[in-house]
């Protein structure tokens, strides 16, 4: 096409546009609905192959899971612990994840706190604080995990439930850190200075002022830490010794075979979850 | 207003802004108190993040019996060297496995992250939980139900060979192909999460203006959305990237024997042949990897910004 035809063709097509765009529109936001759709069913489709298979009836003599559908049965929920490795390693894997939590909440948050407050001239290395928490997080987890086990090696620390606690609160601090310095973003400091100048004490304000308005934030930390810690192999495949957490216990059934109640644990892990997922969507509708 | 112009303990006068001088609080207690809430996060980072990838370091230039896991420092730097002429292949199959995964999730992550922060309205967050639906279940069991989906017998491969719409020894397991399938489901909330929040974040007038000033949509999209978005896509391909370089679950459970990523090596080394100045060499090397490609990023768009991400 040339110039000179574009031209005269140029003001007509403008006055068409908005009428000609319209149906295309539609067109192309259905595609990427569809397409979207798709990712979903993709991403949730593992995940409902294994809730599907946590309830398939297991004819070999062995029981452990085959991609053969032999009827449905609830048998592995009933007997959920008859697998005794399998149940100490998830219930260890819980124990960690609470002490996990509670320990990286209540360090993250401080940090947080001196994070959003304070800047460089009253909080010198904050910049090189910031350095250190993004590096924890971008660092690759075999690094982090084999490091940590060549550490322990070299100060001759036996492994167990302590280096996995050391270890899951180092890798939370920074999630949780950056987590409720996030939802700290539009923190109202008069409301503190309001209850100074009234005269509480710092511990007061803190408690009664401080803490209910960064609860939120304080929370979404602690479940990601939660959700951190239950979920971490790499890091616990390097540190863990004779104490075996779950992601642990399941990478090493890989190698044998792997019994149904693995999905019934897995099953459970995510209906709890999702559910706390929902329900807090469903609670920050209510407040807006 | 007359109140606030007051002298503190120290005689000082504090700006009218600042209020009353407090009440109870030793002065020294406050010009601590930003190391005091530091202090026990950075005791924690300094013992178990900064003081293990010194001793890594150490490790790497030890010389270890691997009998006994005994290392003694012997400065022998030869290590990096023979190291990474021993395991250069995986080297390369990690970042051939890594880079592809990564480009996949990207292509497939952005037009899902653009519906959602474009057309997501009320629905948003449920959206996103959707993204984030695979974190809810164990990374280990996210791969092993990869491995039973893909397996040679499974539903796909099983029901298209039935169909003769593959040949009998047609397998996907043990291949490189099955391990970046794999990587990409594992590491996809990775991608499409930053990227969310990237086009989330573009003022949506920007784009009305273009189109009133007759820009195509795939204008508006190329010139305006794209370029908006480039801090967002670099962010989403290093947190991507990044942890699928280091990944080994993947590979070794999806994987064979010929397509060995360098963190099964390394967990080898640390885990069973007790190499632990081999094992150092190789993960320093991948830190610096990763180091270089986070100070790139630093140094172009800002060490905050990736925070925003996350």
């Amino acid at each position: 096409m040339s110039a000179a035809v574009t031209a005269p063709a140029a003001s007509e097509e403008a006055a068409r546009a908005p009428r000609a765009r319209r149906p295309r529109r539609h067109w192309g936001r259905f595609l990427l609905a569809t397409y979207s759709w798709l990712v979903i069913a993709y991403l949730v489709f593992p995940i409902a192959i294994m809730v599907l298979y946590s309830f398939n009836k297991v004819t070999t003599g062995l029981p452990q899971v085959s991609f053969a559908w032999n009827g449905f049965t609830t048998q592995w929920y009933r007997e959920w612990s008859s697998v005794p490795g399998l149940t100490s390693a998830f219930w260890l894997s819980i124990r960690l994840a609470l002490a996990t939590t509670v320990l990286a909440t209540v360090v993250g948050t401080l940090l947080a706190l001196a994070l959003v407050r304070y800047r460089p001239p009253r909080f010198r290395g904050k910049t090189l604080f910031e350095q250190v928490l993004f590096l924890n997080i971008a660092a690759p987890e075999i690094v982090l995990g084999a490091s940590l086990l060549g550490l322990f090696v070299t100060i001759n620390v036996a492994r167990g439930f302590t280096t996995l606690l050391l270890a899951h609160v180092a890798f939370s601090i920074a999630y949780v850190a950056i987590t409720v310095r996030a939802r700290m973003a539009g923190f109202d400091r008069s409301l503190e200075e309001a209850a100074e100048d009234l005269g509480a004490n710092p511990w007061v304000t803190f408690r009664k002022i401080t803490l209910p308005l960064i609860m939120p934030g304080v929370l979404a930390g602690a479940l990601m830490a939660f959700a951190l810690s239950i979920d971490d192999f790499v890091t616990s495949n390097f540190v863990s010794g004779a104490a075996v957490p779950f992601p642990v216990w399941v990478y090493g059934a890989t190698r044998v075979g792997i019994p149904p109640q693995v999905f019934v644990f897995g099953t459970a892990i995510f209906a709890v979850g999702i559910l706390c997922a929902l329900s807090s969507i469903v609670i920050g509708r209510k407040k807006a | 207003m007359e109140q606030s112009v007051l002298a503190d303990h120290s005689g000082r006068v504090t700006a009218p802004r600042r209020g009353r001088p407090r009440r109870g609080r030793p002065r020294l207690g406050k010009a601590l108190a930003p190391y005091l809430l530091s202090l026990p996060a950075g005791l924690w980072l300094l013992a178990l993040f900064v003081i293990p990838l010194v001793v890594m370091l150490s490790l790497s230039l030890q010389t270890c019996n691997t009998a006994t896991g005994s290392c003694v420092m012997t400065w022998h730097w030869g290590e990096f060297g023979q190291q990474l002429s021993l395991y250069h292949a995986q080297f390369l199959n990690s970042f051939y496995y890594a880079g592809a995964a990564t480009v996949i999730d990207l292509v497939v992550s952005f037009p899902i992250a653009y519906w959602i922060a474009f057309h997501g309205g009320a629905k948003k967050n449920f959206f996103l939980l959707m993204l984030l639906v695979p974190f809810f279940v164990s990374f280990v069991i996210r791969t092993v139900v990869w491995e039973f989906i893909l397996s040679d017998n499974g539903f796909i491969l099983g029901g298209l060979k039935n169909a003769h719409l593959l040949p009998q020894n047609f397998h996907v397991l043990a291949t490189g192909w099955a391990v970046v399938a794999g990587l990409a489901y594992n590491y996809l909330p990775f991608t499409a999460l930053p990227l969310y929040v990237a086009i989330e974040r573009i003022d949506k007038r920007l784009l009305d203006a273009a189109y009133d000033l007759y820009a195509t949509r795939r204008e508006g999209f190329l010139r305006v959305i794209l370029p908006l978005t480039v801090p967002g896509l670099f962010a989403a391909f290093l947190l991507t990237f990044i942890p699928a370089l280091g990944d080994y679950v993947n590979q070794q459970i999806l994987g064979g024997t010929n397509n060995t990523m360098i963190g099964t090596v390394i967990q080898n080394a640390f885990l069973q042949n007790l190499d632990y100045a081999g094992g150092s060499a190789l993960s320093a090397v991948l830190m610096a990897i990763a180091l270089i490609g986070i100070f790139a990023y630093a140094r172009l768009l800002g060490s905050r910004t990736i925070e925003e991400y996350l």
